[in-house]
């Protein structure tokens, strides 16, 4: 699948391993990495975009901005967009991978991210991958990009999950199984009858965390979901099929069967540190903090199972609970649903669509020796904004049975 | 190209909220200040320590986390000259390439804090003349070389006007 996707773009057969120069449909950068690639522009005296659709701003990782410095790389590319004809999704809007799969991911792309967490519109069909600032700003302005081909790991998904147990426990659980660097440069390849029965909003939470097995990116075949979903997000036009040949080469191949899977929470300070809920549960583990949101689990799905186990409950005295919807469009429908009011009700702050707590940068940076349980995707120390504390992650069910309980909790318990 | 130096030890799994991290986000727009804090998660004296021309030598899956160039940046910023690894994680090593820091891949058991050696990229031999042991490294792909050699992808780029790939 991804040596077809990037043979479309570099107009010839490609093979795995081989470095390639790839045309680029969609480039995107971030607030965080964004004013870098600004920079390396200006150097080069190339300080324009090849397609302003689809060269795209995202203010989504200090937004609001909480200090000067951060208004002022915001203007940077305020600058910029003006300048050049740049999309720029401004204060509000949401998280740039949820963004993305919203408006513009579509199968059979090549999307470039000066984002490590690009990987999450492979689940669309499309090869999406991070890179660095100064990869970003040459793909912005030359509308491409020089790749290694990546080979492909294959991980087939059968069974039926059990209550309690989502997409998010299953990725954890594989990267448990397969360690933080199972997957290094490789594209990972997610198929099978479990796989086929998920929703979109599943998918994304699988192929977001790729990078987390230090994968390239992570793809999953467009099928009849992915049709139905590009048809609400207004793209149905933008729908192909595109899998992998019956014949084709695997470096390596997996099987999972979900209905072997526990919920399951990655202990600090590394994503495949994983436990199955019932030994974390024993180790009886005080959380000061639970965040419910990010590109990994912040969208309408997870926010109304979040509300299920929430709703009619107070948050524990001694812990707080953080939600922050994805985008606007998960939050206004969070909005019509009534889930903001069960969560509020719950105790809980609600936040604006973004990303700042999870890379530390404000809306809840942690005390020393404190421990938060996230549904992000990332636990590495230091984080979120302080290394004298221990990040936790777990399904967005497993962090709305832990805020009631102030301790890590089974989600059974609350279904 | 040959290198010459004194090691930093580093073990495994070094991400780049080790090397930049988070909650200096507000830095990222002034890099001399935002190498002020390298690798302080790891070690918080290593900013103090590292002094020009050193290298960083770590385990497995060296860079891995976040997509952020600061982090093999403020590396070079700090004048360290190399950093050899028994694996990198794939986007920090492109970054890395692109601004012109070359990393070697190598099994570094034997190498100790400390020890100065002498790296020769082209021909992959890494010598430790403090411990008399010669290893060998992981040949760097062509692309990367030629990087290395325009100094890095913004001048590859300035000086072909494009990709020039072989």
């Amino acid at each position: 699948m991804a040596e077809k996707i990037i043979g479309e773009h570099a107009s010839k057969e490609v093979k795995a391993g081989e470095t390639v120069v790839a045309r680029v449909d969609v480039a995107m950068v971030q607030d965080g990495t964004g004013p870098l690639s600004v920079q390396v522009l200006q150097e080069m005296g190339m300080e324009r975009v090849f397609d302003g659709k689809n060269t795209i701003l995202f203010l989504d990782h200090a937004t609001p901005s909480p200090r000067k410095e951060l208004s002022n790389a915001h203007k940077i590319l305020r600058e910029f967009s003006r300048k050049t004809g740049a999309y720029l999704s401004d204060v509000g809007e949401g998280i740039c991978h949820q963004r993305l799969v919203e408006s513009w991911a579509s199968p059979g792309q090549l999307i470039v991210g000066a984002d490590s967490h690009t990987c999450t519109s492979g689940a669309l069909g499309a090869f999406a991958t991070g890179m660095g600032s100064t990869d970003v700003a040459i793909a912005f302005a030359l509308g491409k990009a020089w790749m290694r081909v990546p080979e492909t790991h294959r991980f087939y998904i059968e069974g039926e999950f059990l209550e309690g147990v989502y997409s998010k426990d299953l990725i954890l659980h594989i990267i448990g199984t397969i360690g933080a660097d199972g997957a290094t440069y490789k594209s990972m390849e997610f198929i099978g009858p479990t796989i086929e029965k998920m929703s979109m909003e599943s998918r994304f939470t699988i192929t977001n965390m790729a990078i987390e097995a230090g994968g390239k990116t992570g793809m999953i075949p467009p099928d009849a979901t992915t049709k139905e979903y590009l048809e609400r997000m207004g793209r149905g036009d933008k729908y192909r099929e595109i899998k992998s040949d019956e014949d084709a080469w695997f470096e390596k191949e997996y099987e999972f069967n979900v209905s072997e899977i526990e919920p399951t929470v990655s202990f600090p300070h590394t994503v495949d540190n994983t436990r199955t809920i019932t030994e974390a549960k024993k180790m009886n583990v005080r959380i000061d903090q639970v965040y419910i949101g990010t590109c990994t689990n912040g969208r309408i799905e997870d926010l109304r199972i979040a509300a299920k186990i929430l709703e009619g409950n107070k948050v524990h005295k001694d812990t707080r609970l953080i939600v922050i919807p994805a985008s606007r469009r998960v939050y206004l429908q969070s909005l019509k649903e009534g889930l903001l009011e069960i969560f509020v009700e719950a105790g809980a702050a609600v936040e604006s669509p973004g990303c700042g707590p999870r890379v530390g940068i404000h809306k809840g940076v942690l005390a020393d020796g404190e421990r938060v349980l996230s549904t992000q995707n990332r636990n590495f120390k230091g984080r979120m904004g302080n290394p004298n504390a221990e990040i936790y992650l777990g399904s967005p069910a497993t962090a709305a049975a832990t805020a009631i309980e102030g301790k890590i909790a089974d989600p059974r318990e609350y279904l | 190209m040959i290198i010459k130096g004194k090691v930093w030890k580093f073990g495994d799994n070094i991400s780049t909220d080790h090397i930049a991290p988070g909650r200096y986000f507000h830095l990222r727009t002034n890099l001399p200040e935002l190498a002020k804090h390298v690798l302080e998660d790891a070690d918080s004296e290593f900013p103090k320590k590292v002094r020009p021309g050193d290298i960083i030598v770590a385990g497995n899956n060296f860079g891995l986390g976040s997509s952020r160039e600061h982090a093999p940046r403020i590396i070079k910023i700090a004048g360290v000259s190399c950093v050899i690894a028994k694996s990198f994680a794939r986007i920090f090593y492109r970054n890395a390439f692109n601004i012109g820091l070359p990393l070697l891949i190598a099994d570094t058991d034997k190498i100790d804090e400390g020890d100065l050696l002498e790296v020769d990229l082209e021909k992959e031999i890494i010598k430790d003349l403090t411990k008399g042991i010669e290893l060998k490294s992981t040949p760097i792909p062509s692309f990367m070389m030629q990087l290395l050699k325009d100094g890095g992808i913004i001048e590859h780029i300035k000086k072909h006007g494009d990709f020039k790939l072989d």
